[in-house]
């Protein structure tokens, strides 16, 4: 008895005194090892005694850690990319309101673009800008005989089946983003037309973000669709691959806010500060970080050629956030049942579509000819059929009962299930129909 | 002489019953508090509705979707595959280490391990470096034969990927069963005229199938629990990816993936019951006792022999190869092997940064320890009391294999955040001795089955002598009893210990800082990032590095009967 509770005294000494530093700020985060460690150790050497403890975590994770853990905080700050992360948060009311210092704020814009880069009310802040792209292989573009590409619209080009890939929107913030980028760009029916023929072009879809620039850094996959730091900064590392900002893209800030009850609210009002200002900024533009600082006049003593958010009209698109964050759920899961978990059926109905047209180009006799093309023109209406109507995705109620227990999200998604299997099949039989009579 | 044999088995009968009831009830509420209500606290979502009443409603929907139900067939099925192929490789393996003796015989047993052990992401990479379809495999077919071979796609992939990972349950199994059966009964048929492959199948295979037949069931049930592979491949139309993918998403609480965990569970279980079913027959084997069965080879027998291992064994390892090239490469980009090496992972991580390393072999042996001194005490209580509560005991000891390791994680979040623990002066979850607990209830199973099998083994005739003689029931288990299940015990800690060290699932939701992050941790950290898939790589082989040493130890000192660990 006596062995045990010293022991467990022993034990309990050794829990307690290792947590004695002297003022932590303890950081939830996503990003990278080369971000937290560089900030980590400029924010200590610029304010010694205070010591960043980091908690790295999928903005997923990151999310439910705080949910669960919101009765007695543990975390002062939340620093990921995605926006929706942080909107839940807030809506959750796991944020702290807070107003840093008006010199700070005022050397960065209200705005990038048409999307705030602060929120409204106070509870986070954007520190850095970040684009979507398109990420190649350099290597296996070229082994495989393949232009890069330059648009989104380019990801529904033939040539390119097989060699793409994606994260799930639902399982990465910043992907979700880029397709409501594509919905809101070329509007609900075009947009779903473009997202399924790329579904149908993917190799992988993954369900991790950072699987997509892993993927293609490894060869596995020629292109990826990612966000710009991550090719970026492989590119800074000496990967063989390359990087492009299409033409219609948004561009979004990545942000930073202190969790409601911080246990450290001094320190983690200050590091927010250090964010905001410029020797935090500055540290954005390391090569191993790559990221687009908020504010403008900084471009300049940057390095030369550097993408400026500002200046050069990396936009095109009035992303309507409220739209988004509106229907994100619905939009998240739509895309997994149709596409995600649906995806083997939709490459074989593509896959189908390409030979027949193929096949179609190739053949002499017009009237087959004819036939033949308008089946396979039925046939890609079918696999590219947008799943939803447009109206019924923003509808509240509809959402509000999305969202809750009521057995809706079920009864929705095995409709959309069943009506996505029913047309890629139709659409394989029609191509396959129509490449047998173009022989 | 029946009135000597009565009155000592009376005195030991009362003494043990308060002790043993004491110990009992102690270990139950450890269980309870440390598996059960934690597990209970997740899985209630899925029995529970909208007004927090129990429910069914959930269950009946699972089965109405057909992405579920494809997803229950799909699993079940590739379950099934991973078994059958997977005896392919294990039976001869089995048979090889269990019959013939030869030199090298240990190194085989330690590199037949090796396949359990696939650090988490990396292995993956290392995966499809090698066997993805832009991997060193296809780009030379294609470069030298115009085809590639799709190893890596859909189902196929997740099949062939977790055979050659789970197979040595089946060979570790099936070689304790072969190695237990009596040569003597071998031997009276050889003298009946009965050889070769009608000995082997009207003799040796019943007598064997009982091991064989536990080891395939533990390893479909590793199959249909496995998240790591399905994820690797980018596969969800399985039930643990469908889980994990649901339970782990933002913004909305799914009930489906907790209703699926609990599928899960339950397909678990039923496996588990079953195979304790047929582990009855096992001891039958074992109680007989008998001579060492190997028999020495050499020559041309020797040759073949060493050739079949190889092979089978070259294509289980085949991504340890990638993880060890992936941790001395720069770049290794669409090509047979890297371009550019260097050793600067190997510094970074064994100089910069070793508490990753230090905090593993700190867990994952305390988790170890504990583990070997309840899987004694839960063994003992098991085969040597009476007492009420035994099955239940039994039951919850082993549940912790069924459940998926976010959940354990989540659940210790819900039940130990927000209240100071007593003694700690914070609540549980922010040291770093959560992480020991739960891989302490998460290889709970393994040191369990290994203490009871050893535990077995010893007639409890030889502990009633010692008493008899007037040892007390202490001295009895000291002198006694542990020096002669000391190999199962010793073998069955070894195996936590190995299984510890690349936990995966429940480490990332409960390390609430990087310095207190083991090595699977620090894989996930390095794995975020364009340059740290090689660094990570370095920590993935010394994770291997680890597990083959203690391995190796376990066969060098323990023989055949290290096996045991891995019976259910």
């Amino acid at each position: 008895m006596k062995r045990w509770s010293l022991l467990s005294s022993m034990f309990a000494l050794c829990l307690t005194a290792s947590s004695l530093h002297a003022k932590e700020v303890v950081i939830v985060t996503s990003f990278p090892k080369e971000l937290f460690e560089n900030y980590k150790k400029a924010f200590e050497s610029r304010y010694p005694g205070t010591t960043v403890v980091i908690n790295s975590k999928q903005t997923n994770a990151g999310v439910t850690y705080l949910r669960e853990t919101k009765a007695k905080p543990e975390a002062d700050i939340f620093w990921v990319s995605a926006p929706d992360a942080f909107q839940t948060l807030k809506n959750d009311g796991l944020l702290e309101k807070y107003a840093p210092p008006k010199e700070i704020l005022a050397k960065i814009p209200a705005k990038i673009g048409n999307f705030p880069i602060h929120d409204a009310d106070g509870t986070y802040f954007g520190f850095a800008i970040s684009g979507y792209g398109l990420m190649w292989n350099k290597n296996y573009l070229s082994a495989n005989k393949l232009a890069a590409p330059r648009e989104w619209t380019d990801l529904a080009s033939a040539k390119y089946y097989g060699h793409l890939v994606i994260s799930a929107p639902s399982r990465s913030g910043t992907t979700h983003l880029t397709i409501e980028t594509i919905l809101q760009a070329y509007g609900w029916e075009k947009g779903w037309n473009l997202l399924l023929n790329a579904g149908g072009n993917m190799g992988a879809i993954t369900e991790r973000s950072f699987g997509v620039p892993e993927a293609v850094i490894s060869g596995q996959y020629g292109i990826g669709v990612v966000i710009d730091f991550f090719g970026l900064s492989a590119i800074a590392s000496g990967q063989p691959v390359d990087f492009v900002y299409p033409s219609l893209t948004s561009v979004v800030p990545a942000s930073v806010a202190i969790v409601k009850g911080a246990p450290n609210m001094e320190g983690a009002k200050t590091f927010v500060n250090y964010l905001l200002s410029e020797p935090g900024q500055m540290l954005l533009f390391s090569p191993d970080i790559a990221r687009l600082p908020v504010m403008p006049d900084l471009y300049a003593k940057g390095p030369a050629n550097y993408p400026n958010p500002f200046k050069t009209k990396m936009g095109g698109v009035d992303f309507n956030d409220q739209l988004a964050s509106g229907r994100r759920d619905i939009v998240n899961s739509l895309y997994d049942h149709v596409i995600t978990f649906r995806h083997k059926e939709l490459k074989d109905a593509w896959a189908a579509i390409y030979k027949a047209e193929e096949a179609a180009a190739k053949s002499k006799a017009p009237k087959i000819n004819d036939e033949a093309r308008s089946l396979v023109a039925e046939a890609r209406k079918l696999a590219a059929q947008a799943p939803m109507d447009e109206k019924k995705a923003s509808d509240k109620e509809i959402v509000k009962g999305f969202q809750g227990k009521s057995g809706l999200k079920a009864q929705m998604e095995t409709e959309w299930e069943n009506a996505a299997r029913a047309n890629y099949a139709k659409a394989k039989e029609l191509a396959d129909k129509a490449a047998g009579l173009a022989k | 002489m029946a009135t000597t044999e009565a009155a000592p088995a009376l005195r030991l009968r009362e003494k043990i019953d308060w002790l043993q009831g004491a110990l009992m009830a102690a270990l139950l509420v450890l269980l309870f508090v440390f598996v059960l209500y934690p597990v209970a606290r997740v899985l209630w979502v899925a029995l529970a509705d909208e007004n927090s009443r129990f429910t069914l409603i959930h269950f009946q929907n699972f089965f109405l979707r057909p992405l579920f139900r494809e997803a229950l067939w799909n699993s079940l099925w590739s379950g099934f595959l991973v078994v059958i192929f997977g005896s392919f490789l294990a039976v001869p393996l089995a048979y090889v280490i269990a019959r013939y003796d030869f030199r090298g015989k240990v190194l085989l047993q330690t590199l037949a391990t090796l396949p359990l052990v696939v650090p988490p992401f990396v292995g993956a990479v290392a995966f499809q470096q090698i066997l993805g379809r832009s991997g060193a495999v296809n780009l030379l077919l294609m470069r030298w034969f115009d085809f590639s071979i799709p190893f890596m796609d859909g189902l196929t992939g997740v099949v062939l990927v977790q055979t050659l990972h789970f197979f040595p349950f089946i060979m570790l199994n099936t070689a304790v069963s072969l190695s237990n059966i009596d040569a003597s009964l071998e031997e009276m048929a050889q003298s009946m005229g009965c050889h070769g492959l009608r000995l082997f199948r009207r003799v040796t295979l019943p007598l064997m199938l009982p091991g064989f037949i536990a080891g395939s069931l533990l390893t479909f049930i590793r199959a249909i629990d496995d998240l790591g592979t399905p994820l690797m491949l980018n596969y969800k139309n399985l039930l643990a990816p469908q889980a994990y993918l649901r339970i782990t998403t933002i913004g909305i609480d799914d009930v489906d993936g907790y209703v699926i965990c609990v599928v899960l569970v339950f397909l678990s279980l039923a496996s588990l019951l079953a195979a304790r079913k047929y582990l009855g027959l096992a001891e039958y084997a074992t109680v007989q006792g008998g001579r060492d069965a190997s028999r020495r080879i050499a020559g041309k027998k020797l040759f073949f022999v060493l050739l079949f291992s190889a092979l089978a064994l070259a294509a289980a390892l085949l991504p340890h190869a990638g993880i060890f090239l992936l941790s001395l490469s720069k770049v290794w980009s669409y090509s047979v092997l890297p371009t550019k090496f260097t050793l600067d992972n190997y510094t970074e991580i064994l100089f910069r940064v070793p508490h990753f390393i230090k905090n593993t072999l700190l867990y994952a042996g305390l988790a170890a320890g504990f583990d070997v001194i309840l899987g004694a005490a839960i063994a003992f209580l098991l085969l040597r009391s009476r007492l009420w509560g035994r099955n239940l005991l039994d039951a919850l000891a082993t549940l912790p294999l069924a459940v998926p390791g976010v959940v354990l994680a989540v659940g210790y979040i819900r039940v130990f955040h927000g209240w100071d623990f007593p003694g700690v002066g914070k609540p549980l979850t922010s040291t770093w001795f959560v992480l020991v607990i739960v891989y302490a209830a998460r290889r709970l199973p393994y040191t369990v089955r290994a203490c009871y099998a050893a535990l077995q083994q010893v007639h409890v005739s030889l502990e009633e002598s010692a008493q008899n003689l007037g040892a007390n029931r202490l001295r009895t288990f000291l002198r006694v009893t542990l020096p002669l299940i000391g190999g199962g015990l010793v073998a069955g800690g070894l195996i936590a210990f190995v299984t510890s060290c690349v936990e995966l699932s429940s480490t990332i939701m409960l390390v609430t800082r990087i310095e207190y992050g083991p090595i699977s941790y620090g894989i996930y950290i390095y794995m975020q990032s364009p340059l740290g898939r090689a660094a990570g790589a370095a920590l993935g082989v010394v994770a291997i590095v680890m597990v083959g040493i203690g391995t190796y130890l376990t066969h060098r000192i323990f023989g055949a009967r290290a096996g045991s660990a891995f019976r259910v």
